[in-house]
């Protein structure tokens, strides 16, 4: 049995049919065709299919896409205004805080909630916040230097 | 615009894409009437297949195809056995499956729910067969065999046509090496050393998970979209497996969401093809995370090692057994032994040598390449040992491993003459970012841990050094085409994946240095078998050196071009034409290359097209034995805190120095550095596949733990060290490998000088240290 829905994602409304069991993930991914957030562990560990949830990171492989009915989503497709990237995306990109990219989209958006949260964390508040994301290439030292930056500018 | 450079930092050309969401990962991609395919595995790590039926999963709403092992017997269009160096591979398991996880069938259907229905609709009875689960036990005479016979050989590889399993046992490969006289060198020796040395399997844990797309045309043409690193390699093996000539399988390569060498030679790419010919449509697999524990692991070893040495420190003689846990398949297992066979001396002058190393069948997942190839398994032992014999003889471990290290001009173990190889420097560097001081290492065991009486808090500090020297495949071949274009712009045509080491951005570099154009106007095609020329593989570190080296020749093929075209066309002598800046300087004047593409072509238009090829082989330019095209050396060092009440440790900073040759893309090396050393700190202290009686307990995430920020160290210090070699472009070698493989016996060595607890098990806990402090206490 199908259900409705309402979204507003990325600052538009959408309206979609899905299953009780339909996963957040599949929802935005698979209907919506957003697949920057990416499906890694399937149980909440790996920070690869963070979305913003009314502008929390959540875990969207393991949310109920029933259950997000009329908030808010952020994905990494609606981080930038226009052409100009979000600061914290030009910063990963100046440090070299990436290499395959399939972690990315997770970083960075945990990374603008806890910016959204604290203008201004300590290197042990980043850790601990972006602790739930692996980046399996192994880029945390210049992850850490990319949002160091952006909490200078800041 | 300014021409590229090299030795200078450029955004890497897939950032954009990547930050932005936009990069188009395997299983973001679809194709019309795409099905989706799933994979029934065996719950035994041993079993004869008594029975199998279908037909239920068949008649299931929503399936489109089924394949079990009679469509691979019964086909005769299909080659049922394959692997990259023995055929003990089959599709579907068909008289026995082999390991928990074994693909025994697999459902195409029109949705992925539909598919998993239709596998719990398959019937399969099991005759439960005796397992042997680790390599002692299948070493042992009378063990059960995993492979009755193995079929022989699939291999092109030219380094592996002599090595066979040996019938009636459990061995998969047996390599050897024997140099100078090992009795009269353990005779003349003042001390022997004899130890062991665990590692255990662990999995390379991409977070993009195996996937793969396959098309079949009605003709026998076959498309596949492969998460692959090796997709002409894939391409000869789909080739042989479905009988067809390889300009009939395309192969494409999106970005991959990493590899560490957990996606070369074939994996999910067979079953997809396989079902995709069976539905007469294309079908899309994307395996579970649970399944990629069942598809490919790294190599769990045992290594026994004794060395004999003079009393000063000189190393005179060592044997060593390495038993390399191959699991159920061959896999790349038998170049893994060699690897590890010719890396037991590890960079240092050792005249005596006999060693034996083995991969093992058992029924455990295959395990094959990961990130430091059979050397991350040797220098474990290598490099803890040398720590072992140091602290015996009261010699500062420094001293020790530049005393007995490669100097430029020594001969490898295989007597070949190492060339470009900036050990002692990498040594030094490392020893110097970390504060190493040779008195403080010359302390005595007495004075260590709990010996330390004075101290009144319960945390020791302490230092590890571990170094390393690695090959690369070789004979291998990298083939390029770089085309100039009638702007002066530059399309690169070149088979190497890009996974997240930044070659698209060094191929451009290297390009844009040769011929003097901007970055910005040079694109990298992406990876289409059907369009890119030849490449052997996106491994062993070999990409920059070879593909880089292929792409530096095509585009000098082009200049040569340029400057034909010039001299007929503007009738100047062809040595009184040059280039510089992008430009072609003649004696009366300058030219733009787009100026020179119009002369030649009369209009807007046209192509200049440069070819360039690699090709390395087991001689090297002096008519010696060349084991390797060049080699990799590296260095690191660790510091620690110990909590001798508790065992707790902690990293407080590590230095890594790798030999690059030529840092191209000086960013994209610390990277490469670094983000090498985070996963050697997931090897050296979280990462452990854990089995019960053949099944894995954790193959999952959560239970199999990976370094996260959280466990980065406060410091991480990425040295390039540049000893050009002159067979790379500008000198480059490869890097991708290096700085992972020192991490854990570096981390081991600085436990012991903090605490005198030596650890020979990885991966390091606190409870292990824990116990062995309880010991000391007694």
């Amino acid at each position: 049995m199908k259900k409705s829905i309402s979204l507003r994602v990325n600052d538009q409304e959408r309206n979609l049919e899905v299953e009780p069991r339909t996963t957040l993930l599949e929802a935005v991914r698979d209907q919506l065709g957003l697949t920057g957030a990416k499906l890694g562990c399937d149980i909440q560990v790996c920070g690869a299919c963070t979305l913003l949830l009314d502008g929390k990171p959540v875990s969207a492989c393991s949310v109920l896409a029933v259950d997000a009915e009329g908030c808010s989503i952020t994905s990494i497709e609606g981080l930038s205004q226009g052409d100009t990237l979000h600061p914290i995306q030009q910063a990963f990109m100046e440090f070299g805080a990436l290499q395959c990219g399939y972690c990315t989209s997770g970083f960075i958006l945990t990374a603008k909630a806890l910016f959204d949260e604290n203008p201004k964390p300590s290197e042990q508040e980043i850790r601990e916040y972006l602790a739930g994301n692996f980046c399996r290439c192994g880029c945390y030292q210049e992850i850490m230097q990319a949002l160091k930056n952006v909490r200078r500018e800041g | 615009m300014e021409p590229t450079e090299i030795g200078r930092t450029y955004r890497r050309l897939d950032y954009e894409t990547k930050v932005t969401g936009q990069a188009q990962y395997l299983a973001d991609m679809s194709v019309p009437g795409m099905c989706h395919g799933k994979i029934l595995r065996s719950p035994f790590p041993h079993a004869r297949i008594k029975r199998i039926d279908a037909a239920k999963a068949r008649k299931h709403p929503g399936v489109v195809a089924v394949i079990t092992r009679d469509d691979i017997l019964q086909d005769q269009g299909i080659e049922p056995f394959y692997g990259p160096v023995f055929k003990d591979q089959t599709i579907v398991a068909t008289e026995k499956v082999r390991h928990v996880g074994d693909p025994v069938a697999a459902v195409a259907a029109l949705t992925a729910d539909a598919a998993d229905e239709a596998l719990r609709l398959i019937e399969v009875d099991y005759e439960e067969l005796p397992a042997v689960l680790n390599v002692q036990d299948a070493l042992k005479s009378g063990a059960t065999l995993v492979h009755e016979s193995v079929k022989l050989p699939s291999s092109g590889f030219a380094d592996l046509a002599e090595i066979k399993p040996i019938d009636g046992t459990n061995i998969c490969t047996h390599f050897k090496l024997d140099r100078g006289d090992i009795k009269r060198g353990f005779a003349e020796s003042d001390q022997i050393f004899e130890d062991t040395f665990t590692l255990p399997a662990t999995q390379h844990s991409f977070l993009e998970t195996h996937a793969c797309i396959a098309s079949v045309e009605p003709g026998g043409r076959i498309t596949v979209w492969a998460t692959t690193q090796n997709p002409f390699v894939v391409r000869t093996q789909l080739a042989n497996i479905f009988k067809v000539p390889v300009s009939k399988v395309r192969i494409i390569v999106p970005y991959l969401g990493g590899g560490y060498g957990g996606k070369v030679y074939p994996k999910v790419e067979p079953i997809t093809v396989a079902l995709a010919q069976k539905a007469k449509r294309p079908v899309r697999v994307v395996l579970s995370r649970e399944e990629v524990f069942y598809t490919i692991t790294k190599h769990a070893a045992v290594i026994r090692m004794k060395t004999g040495v003079k009393n000063d420190g000189t190393v005179l003689a060592r044997e060593c057994e390495i038993h390399l846990d191959t699991g159920a398949y061959a896999e790349i297992g038998p170049r893994v032994a060699k690897k590890s066979g010719y890396t037991a001396a590890g960079p240092y002058r050792i005249p005596n040598l006999k060693i034996d190393s083995y991969s093992v069948y058992t029924n455990k997942p295959p395990a094959g390449a990961f990130r430091g190839f059979g050397v991350s398994q040797s220098a474990w032992a290598v490099e803890s040992q040398m720590d072992i014999i140091a602290a015996a003889l009261k010699i500062d471990p420094l001293e020790l491993r530049l005393k007995n290290g490669y100097n430029e001009g020594d001969k490898f173990v295989t007597e070949e003459t190492l060339r470009a190889v900036g050990l002692k420097e990498c040594i030094t560097a490392v020893a110097d970012s970390i504060g190493w001081e040779r008195q403080d290492r010359l302390r005595d065991a007495e004075t260590r841990g709990l010996g330390d009486q004075e101290n009144r808090s319960s945390v020791r500090r302490g230092k590890g050094l571990a170094a390393m020297i690695k090959a690369t495949i070789t004979p291998s071949i990298s083939c390029a085409v770089v085309k100039m274009n009638e702007d002066a712009s530059l399309s690169i045509y070149a088979g190497t994946v890009e996974m997240g080491q930044g070659s698209e951005t060094v191929l451009a570099q290297i390009a844009g240095k040769e011929l003097g154009i901007p970055m910005a106007n040079i694109q990298v095609l992406g990876v289409d078998t059907d369009v890119v020329p030849y490449d052997l593989t996106t491994s062993s570190s070999r990409s920059t050196f070879h593909m880089g080296k292929a792409v530096q020749l095509a585009a000098q093929h082009i200049q040569r071009q340029l400057q034909e075209i010039v001299a007929k066309e503007y009738n100047v002598p062809l040595d009184k034409i040059s280039f510089a800046d992008g430009k072609i300087r003649l004696p009366e004047t300058v030219l733009d290359y787009s100026e020179v593409m119009f002369k030649r072509f009369g209009m807007q238009g046209g192509t200049l097209v440069g070819d360039g090829q690699v090709k390395t082989s087991t001689k090297n330019d002096f008519g010696e034995k060349s084991t390797s095209a060049f080699w990799f050396i590296a260095a690191g060092a660790a510091e620690v805190e110990v909590d001798i009440d508790t065992g707790k440790f902690k990293l407080l900073k590590y230095a890594t120095a790798v030999d690059v040759g030529k840092a191209l893309n000086p960013l994209g090396c610390r990277q490469q550095l670094a983000g090498a050393v985070i996963t050697g700190i997931g090897q050296a202290i979280f990462e452990e596949i854990a089995y019960d009686n053949g099944q894995l307990i954790n193959p999952n995430l959560v239970d199999y733990v990976l370094p996260s920020l959280g466990d980065m160290p406060p410091v991480i210090d990425p040295i390039a060290v540049e000893t050009p070699d002159p067979n790379g472009p500008f000198g480059a070698k490869g890097i991708g490998e290096s700085a992972l493989i020192p991490v854990a016996p570096a981390i081991a060595n600085a436990i012991f000088d903090a605490c005198g607890v030596r650890i020979k098990d990885l991966p390091i806990k606190a409870e292990k240290i824990f116990l062995a402090l309880e010991d000391q206490r007694g």
